[in-house]
């Protein structure tokens, strides 16, 4: 009989063995997909129960805090509203849905990016969240809301020694307080900044003068025929007016945007290279910004035939049209703020954040967002001379509205038409950088669509107003 | 040491567990170190001292370790129950009292257990007899489908498997006892397998029928898992027979497949444990939603869980129960929220223990008789806990059955203070110089 009831404690001891690896699957293995099963509530009950922490401008005005709610729960509340409401998005921890910084930052806001609890719990119940300190400058937002205000639109500006955003307006914009409340017409979540898929226009020739320049087969004094029209893909491309330029030097043709001359450099330069330096300014993928990434998009081009995206360098590519911003491309405005932010900061084009730093509750500084280049798009000698040829757009050709009295400013506007053909409907653009030769901001400006506006003067007067607010604002 | 100092000292780490819990709780609840506390863990310490006294002075002879290991199960249940609601800690605490009288009665009564023999018809017949009552009308108290406990209107309800599972282990000991020698003879050997003539299978065949029943009258998967297990158990042990072990296993199978897929609660339950993610089950009455919150809750534990009071058992606003029957069934899943897959182990690892001590008492026990009900009464106890934390976790389909010790619930703490009073005496007769 004892051999029997040894053998059935070994029974026993495996059944209990089973019981152990089974609790280990559910609060090891698989604890990461069981939170994160739509079905568990548990995860809302946390963000209800933490106080989080708050989200602040970069002059630590209040953006984003938590206030008491019923039963030892907490609520948000956003005292600037529609005017931060894009990049700070929101939180209802009810229903388990947040967007914007609430979302891509809650690890930090909800305090639990550090360390693991230990076996007696926190014996403190209130939990408080990190702080989170962004990179936006109040002014510059306000600057920018007034400026759109009665267009769609976005304006973005980066630092492009740092990549901080210190605007990200788009317009219209909606109240995060009461998200629910927005109506399709008034207001909308979506941020066009990093969301919108925008035809570039002439803005797009920075790209195309870089990689002239940069792959050494054009300088910025290589003489092009600008005559009007001519044949590209085998469909007549005119200029603005169907102006006949004649021999232009490379320089000249940005300066007037002269659209044949940059149709045929981007066909001599062909789709591997367009691609190439697409790609090191950042196209193709979603900018990593600290942003959720369901709210980016990737800027490329879409086949105006199929309405399909096309893979980088595709034999589908109109590079033509391409090459002045047309021909299927599609940017948001983030990108081109990059693609300035590239140029600005001599080829350099630094990652793009929101968040400067993550302080706890006690005021200390968790982490600080360090500076981290994102790719060296060109060389430094690319940089300087494109550069001058946006220093020309601004001083004498069709962005001199951007002037700042005794600030040198680098830019390039963008007047892309769409709706049907003889609409003139227009998508009016302004990119630029400032000031030229040791920049500290880069911007875009996009407007959705005006009658017949033009880049130089629609977009750019917006650009002048929220560059000389940072600009002054230090 | 002599085996009762040694039990004392083993009841030093219960009394700082209810204590150090009870302190936790209390920091939890209120941000401030109560008095309280220490008053629970001294009466509790008080209770404890008495009951060793109790047993100094009777089972000199009985192993150390067991009255310890409950005691920590028990105080760890208190803490964890005090936890979900207070109201039901101070009820436990009063079954904890009644539970230590009946332990205390039942080793003076049947000092010599081995006159519980002499009733066994009685005692089976009481036991079956029990088993029914929660299927009649008026008294029965059916909880998620099953027929679990009768209700004693305005006072508690009574869960009688607690105390038929006793009983029949008392009853089979004694039969097979009695027949072990007749079971084995005329066995023939082939292709190395011992097969005992067909006519013998008589036992398997009477206690397959008593599970199968369970299952068809009381819809208690668990109840009918745990006597199954632990009567073969008994007769494997008693016969030394792997082949009824075998066909017992494949008649079990044949029997829980055929029942499973045609009795709709039991349907419903091998449903929810196969797909607890499935919306539909999930939102349905009886459905996954117990089972599938008890994953999400072990997965919110982790290694080292989120601390003691720190489980989400109702959502903050509008209060919806997150999870069902925390205090009874669900215990074990709020214990591994708060204390994790260490402290879930840890417990696991107690009963283990206290399951090897009672295997040894039956490897001690000098005839078939204490041998058996030692087995029986151990198994019973393992299967138990296998069948509840099996279900918990997943591992068979969730049934409610208590977690001894730890779960909320009179009847349970009463049956298995009961439990371990048999085995204390079967040891203590072990145990005794000769």
């Amino acid at each position: 009989m004892n051999a029997a009831i040894v053998r059935l404690f070994a029974v026993v001891v495996v059944l209990f063995g089973l019981l152990i690896g089974w609790t280990s699957r559910w609060t090891v293995f698989d604890a990461s997909s069981l939170t994160n099963n739509p079905l568990n509530r548990r995860p809302l009950v946390d963000d209800l129960r933490i106080e989080r922490g708050r989200i602040l401008a970069d002059d630590g005005q209040v953006l984003a805090e938590s206030v008491p709610g019923p039963g030892a729960t907490w609520g948000r509340t956003y005292p600037t509203g529609s005017l931060f409401a894009q990049p700070v998005g929101y939180l209802i921890a009810v229903e388990g849905r947040a967007a914007g910084l609430e979302l891509s930052r809650a690890p930090a806001l909800r305090g639990l990016q550090r360390g693991i609890s230990s076996i007696l719990g926190q014996l403190n119940q209130h939990r408080v969240g990190d702080d989170v300190y962004t990179t936006l400058d109040p002014q510059a937002q306000q600057v920018a809301a007034a400026q759109l205000a009665g267009r769609a639109g976005s304006v973005v500006a980066l630092d492009p020694r740092t990549g901080a955003v210190e605007a990200m307006y788009s317009n219209p914009s909606y109240d995060d307080n009461d998200p629910d409340a927005c109506s399709p017409s008034a207001c909308s979540e979506l941020n066009r900044a990093t969301q919108a898929a925008y035809a570039p226009g002439s803005t797009f020739k920075i790209v195309t003068a870089t990689a002239a320049i940069d792959s050494g087969m054009y300088t910025p004094n290589s003489i092009i025929n600008g005559n009007s029209p001519i044949l590209v893909s085998g469909v007549p491309l005119a200029n603005d007016g169907n102006k006949d330029w004649g021999p232009q030097t490379l320089t000249t043709a940005m300066t007037y945007s002269i659209n044949t001359i940059f149709a045929q450099v981007a066909e001599q330069l062909g789709r591997a290279t367009m691609a190439e330096y697409m790609k090191r300014f950042g196209f193709y993928s979603k900018p990593p910004l600290d942003y959720p990434p369901e709210q980016i998009r990737a800027s490329g081009v879409r086949s105006p035939e199929t309405a399909k995206p096309l893979p980088p360098g595709s034999p589908d590519e109109d590079i033509g049209r391409i090459g002045i911003g047309e021909g299927g491309l599609e940017v948001t405005p983030l990108q081109m703020a990059m693609v300035a932010a590239a140029v600005a900061n001599g080829g350099k084009l630094m990652t793009p954040h929101l968040t400067d730093r993550i302080v706890d509750s006690a005021g200390r500084t968790v982490e600080t967002i360090k500076p981290s280049m994102y790719s060296q798009v060109m060389k430094p000698s690319t940089a300087a001379e494109v550069t001058q040829m946006m220093e020309n757009v601004v001083e004498e050709g069709t962005g001199t509205a951007v002037e700042l009295g005794g600030v040198s400013v680098a830019g390039k506007t963008g007047t892309a038409s769409i709706g049907p053909a003889g609409s003139n409907l227009t998508q009016p653009s302004f990119v630029a950088f400032a000031p030229a030769r040791n920049p500290s901001v880069a911007i875009d400006v996009t407007v959705d669509q005006t009658l017949g506006g033009f880049g130089g003067t629609i977009a750019a007067p917006i650009a002048k107003a929220v560059l000389q607010a940072l600009l002054s604002g230090g | 040491m002599s085996a009762r100092n040694r039990e004392l000292v083993g009841l030093i780490p219960a009394s700082l567990l209810v204590t150090a819990g009870f302190a936790g709780v209390f920091i939890q609840r209120a941000n401030a170190l109560s008095n309280i506390s220490l008053t629970y863990g001294a009466i509790f310490l008080g209770l404890c001292l008495f009951a060793h006294i109790f047993v100094r002075l009777t089972l000199p002879q009985a192993d150390p370790y067991m009255f310890p290991l409950v005691a920590v199960l028990a105080s760890f249940g208190l803490v964890m129950i005090y936890r979900i609601d207070s109201t039901l800690a101070r009820q436990q605490a009063q079954w904890f009292v009644l539970g230590l009288i009946l332990f205390a009665a039942t080793i003076v009564i049947f000092r010599d257990y081995r006159r519980l023999e002499r009733y066994r018809y009685t005692i089976v017949l009481v036991s079956l007899g029990l088993m029914v009552l929660p299927r009649l009308p008026l008294i029965g108290y059916q909880a998620n489908g099953a027929y679990l406990g009768v209700r004693i209107p305005g006072l508690f309800v009574f869960q009688p498997p607690e105390f038929a599972k006793i009983g029949l282990v008392i009853f089979l000991a004694s039969y097979l006892r009695d027949t072990r020698q007749v079971l084995v003879i005329g066995a023939r050997r082939f292709l190395g397998v011992t097969i005992p003539p067909i006519k013998q299978f008589g036992p398997v065949v009477v206690i397959w029928g008593l599970a199968m029943v369970i299952l068809v009258v009381l819809s208690d998967i668990g109840s009918s898992l745990m006597f199954y297990g632990a009567l073969l158990a008994m007769l494997y042990v008693a016969t030394s027979r792997l082949s009824f072990v075998v066909v017992g296993l494949i008649a079990a199978a044949i029997g829980f497949w055929y029942l499973g897929t045609h009795i709709p609660h039991v349907h419903a339950r091998v449903e929810a444990w196969l797909h607890p993610f499935d919306p539909k089950l999930y939102n349905a009455t009886l459905g996954s939603y117990q089972i599938a919150n008890s994953l999400f809750a072990q997965a919110a534990g982790g290694m080292f869980g989120q601390g003691f009071g720190q489980a989400v058992l109702s959502f903050p606003i509008g209060g919806a129960t997150l999870l069902p029957f925390p205090q009874t069934d669900m215990i074990y899943a709020v214990i591994t929220d708060e204390l994790g897959l260490f402290g879930a182990a840890a417990v696991l690892l107690t009963y283990l223990i206290f399951i090897w001590r009672g295997f040894r008492t039956a490897l001690l026990a000098s005839d078939s008789f204490s041998k058996l009900l030692a087995v029986g009464l151990t198994a019973m106890f393992a299967l138990q806990v296998f069948v509840i934390v099996g279900g918990v976790t997943r591992v068979i389909p969730l049934t409610g059955v208590t977690l001894p010790f730890i779960s909320y619930g009179g009847s349970s703490i009463v049956a298995n203070f009961v439990l371990l009073a048999l085995l204390l005496l079967i040891s203590d007769r072990a145990r005794r110089p000769r």
